[in-house]
């Protein structure tokens, strides 16, 4: 090998790299994009009932107007958090970018990735004022409005399982001191007192959040949000960790929780098996319950509350977390053609009443102020109305911590979350790890 | 005899063609350089330049100068991934290598039922470790695995929420996985012995156990050597196998630097300290490689067969 080869292999291999580069930054690319140069792509999460829901209204909206079209792909929920990123610094990002807002939105507007949609919405003001206006703080970023909010409302509740309280004699818990008294008692059944998927992580987050906001209020969790200097020393805080480790250490949580995944759904059949008689989770769960648990749901099995108050705490018991919706945002990226197919879409399919109906039928709150008129039909009207009157009687809804926080104090967050529910950090040092990154 | 003829002609010809047609020979290098320029070296040096900045995955990149680097070799976590890497790979090699030079011995021999073995043998070596994990990992499950519905409780362990445990898993799962593709190395090794060897042990009155230790395991030298940089460089890379099964869980029990880098990486968006991390597994890899030939001495190339 002499080193005019060299050059000559250098030189391509750079050429090579300039041309795929010019290929990636093309504006209509996208894996998503096959089917003409003018169709916009659109990424969600797969995962019943949304996926087919999702897939739905596409198909209607390409069904409408066969001059411009959108092409779907799904993917799985962990993987698409990474996938999304990805794909966005790469300059592959889909016309539609699915999210859950907050934080992750936040790096997006920063790094100029996504539309801002403040004058479509002043343009638009039906589309606007037809959905829960709570939806759009997670969608704001410095007062201007960066994705449409869309499909549901999906509050954080105790889902429980009746079977498994009758059978064991027990009531649900109506406070804290109620929780680590039946603990021992379903132990003692041999049933798990609550599932749990730990190794996704955000599962055990939910914990958090209620304690954190039953313990202290919302303010604690806000000042870490904010970037006060060591919140999550607050001593709220700590009771708050310590607690959560006490239910641990009292095997509170199913036998081997953290190496079950959410994305699997192992988590809630152990619920409708009988194998756990509570789980802490999103209303989002109800009708992949109602699908796979046979009659646990139709046979009235399932039952569900908001998380109890902890005594001598000084958070509202009315208070909620989760995702006070999903958010549609548009890639600045894409071009103008597909934004304006995006724009279409939103206004005349995003939570059309087709999609609204599909939503309730399926046991869900879609974010449409008056929809809880449509529910009285419904076979599942009774949790539609209490996920209605949790998100509607709220004093607080505070949007899940992982989402709000930026991708890097989420990471962190998330870590030392799955580190305090193995034991292998106290409190204090989960506190002075997340005092770090305070701010990041 | 026969057995001194191959490399006396292997020579020969090499003398000749290299006055000859070197030049032709050098050009035809060029596509598998080009490959390796192209998707080995460039982004290396590209990984090079991100870990001195500092970068979100989606934004602009900036330079950071050191920033990166003070970061990830500040962080505790980093020593203990390294000590997760060391662990995984030791105990991997531990496992793999007597394992896979006793299968592959065996394998060695030309009887039928043998052969038929070999392809039993062989079949984890066709799965994808993603699928491999997947599959353990519903085995293992405590709730609804192996345990619960075959009703014996001692398997019904929480193999991948206890982090030795969960350590143990790892490793059983690595070398179920990779003791096939090692064996089948030294299957072709144990090949290469002559047998005037073992005829000559025979004679002098040697049993299995003495023609194994004293004319198999030395002749296999080379070919340990080659394993063993093979698994030793291989284990630094594990991510597959370990994503899907642990996440690197429980905690941070299972966490190798390869997931570490990709959790700073693509979960935190901080893609200067991931970098950074990526050049330390290069550069212990490189280390690592060098040391194992220097262990074969310094003509590990160089033909093993008697007389060479």
């Amino acid at each position: 090998m002499d080193r005019r080869h060299f050059f000559n292999l250098a030189l391509g291999a750079g050429a090579g790299a300039v041309l795929a580069g010019c290929g990636s930054s093309g504006p209509s690319g996208g894996p998503g994009g096959g089917a003409g140069a003018g169709a916009a792509s659109y990424w969600f999460l797969t995962g019943d009932p949304g996926e087919t829901i999702r897939k739905a209204s596409v198909d209607r909206f390409n069904k409408a107007n066969s001059d411009s079209k959108i092409n779907p792909t799904a993917f799985q929920n962990d993987a698409y958090k990474t996938k999304i990123k990805t794909a966005i610094g790469a300059g592959q990002a889909p016309t539609i970018i699915w999210g859950w807002g907050g934080g992750t939105l936040r790096s997006y507007v920063q790094s100029d990735q996504v539309e801002d949609l403040t004058s479509w919405f002043a343009d638009n003001s039906a589309v606007k004022d037809r959905l829960f206006p709570s939806s759009f703080a997670a969608a704001t970023v410095d007062d201007k409005i960066y994705a449409m909010p869309c499909e549901t409302v999906a509050p954080i509740v105790l889902f429980y399982n009746k079977e498994v309280f009758d059978k064991v004699g027990a009531q649900p818990p109506q406070s804290w001191a109620d929780i680590m008294a039946l603990v021992p008692k379903f132990n003692a059944a041999g049933v798990a007192p609550f599932s749990l998927g730990g190794q996704s992580r955000w599962t055990n987050m939910m914990w958090l959040e209620f304690l954190y906001d039953r313990i202290g209020g919302p303010e604690v969790f806000q000042a870490a949000f904010e970037g006060e200097k060591d919140a999550w020393s607050n001593p709220a805080s700590i009771e708050a960790l310590t607690k959560v480790q006490q239910l641990v250490k009292a095997n509170g949580f199913i036998k081997g929780f953290s190496s079950i995944t959410a994305d699997s759904n192992a988590d809630q059949a152990l619920l409708y098996t009988g194998k756990a008689a509570m789980m802490l989770h999103g209303t989002w769960t109800y009708g992949s319950m109602a699908n796979d648990g046979g009659d646990f749901v139709s046979g009235g099995h399932l039952g569900y509350m908001n998380f109890p108050p902890v005594e001598g705490g000084k958070g509202d018991p009315s208070n909620t977390v989760g995702n006070p919706g999903q958010y549609l945002s548009i890639s600045s990226k894409a071009t103008d053609e597909q934004k304006e197919i995006a724009k279409k879409f939103f206004a005349t399919q995003v939570l059309s009443d087709a999609e609204v109906k599909e939503w309730i039928d399926t046991g869900n709150v879609p974010i449409v102020n008056g929809s809880e008129s449509k529910m009285s039909g419904s076979k599942d009207a009774d949790f539609l109305k209490f996920v209605y009157g949790i998100a509607s009687n709220a004093k607080s809804f505070a949007q899940s911590w992982d989402q709000a926080l930026s991708p890097t104090a989420a990471e962190e967050l998330l870590d030392n979350i799955a580190k305090l529910f193995q034991l292998s950090i106290t409190p204090q040092q989960f506190a002075a790890s997340m005092n770090q990154v305070i701010g990041k | 005899m026969t057995t001194l003829a191959p490399p006396a002609e292997r020579v020969e010809p090499r003398t000749i063609t290299r006055g000859r047609r070197g030049g032709s020979v050098a050009w035809m290098a060029l596509p598998a350089l080009g490959m390796f320029l192209a998707f080995g070296v460039i982004p290396l040096l590209g990984v090079l330049a991100l870990s001195f900045s500092s970068w979100n995955g989606i934004g602009e990149i900036t330079p950071a100068g050191f920033a990166s680097w003070r970061a990830v070799l500040t962080d505790p976590g980093l020593p203990h991934a390294l000590w997760v890497t060391f662990l995984v790979m030791a105990l991997s090699w531990a496992v793999q290598t007597p394992a896979s030079i006793l299968i592959g011995a065996f394998l060695a021999g030309h009887q039928r039922y043998r052969g038929f073995l070999a392809v039993l043998y062989f079949i984890p070596l066709l799965l994808s470790s993603a699928a491999i994990a997947i599959t353990y990992k519903a085995l293992l499950d405590p709730n609804f695995g192996l345990g619960a519905g075959l009703n014996m409780p001692f398997l019904a362990q929480d193999w991948l929420g206890e982090g030795t445990l969960a350590m143990g898993v790892v490793i059983f799962v690595v070398s179920w996985q990779f003791i096939p593709f090692h064996s089948l190395i030294y299957q072709g090794g144990v090949r290469q012995i002559p047998t005037s060897m073992y005829e000559a042990a025979q004679i002098d009155g040697a049993g299995r156990v003495r023609q194994f230790v004293s004319i198999t395991l030395p002749q296999l030298k080379y070919t340990i050597i080659t394993s063993s940089t093979l698994m030793v460089v291989g284990s630094l890379t594990f991510f597959d196998l370990i994503f899907v099964l642990t996440a690197g869980g429980p905690g941070d029990a299972t966490r190798v630097l390869a997931l570490d880098m990709y959790k700073r990486g693509f979960q935190a968006n901080l893609m200067g300290p991931a970098s950074a991390i990526a050049v330390i597994l290069v550069l212990i890899g490189l280390v690592l490689s060098l040391l194992l030939r220097r262990l074969g001495g310094r003509d590990a190339d160089a033909s093993q067969m008697e007389g060479a």
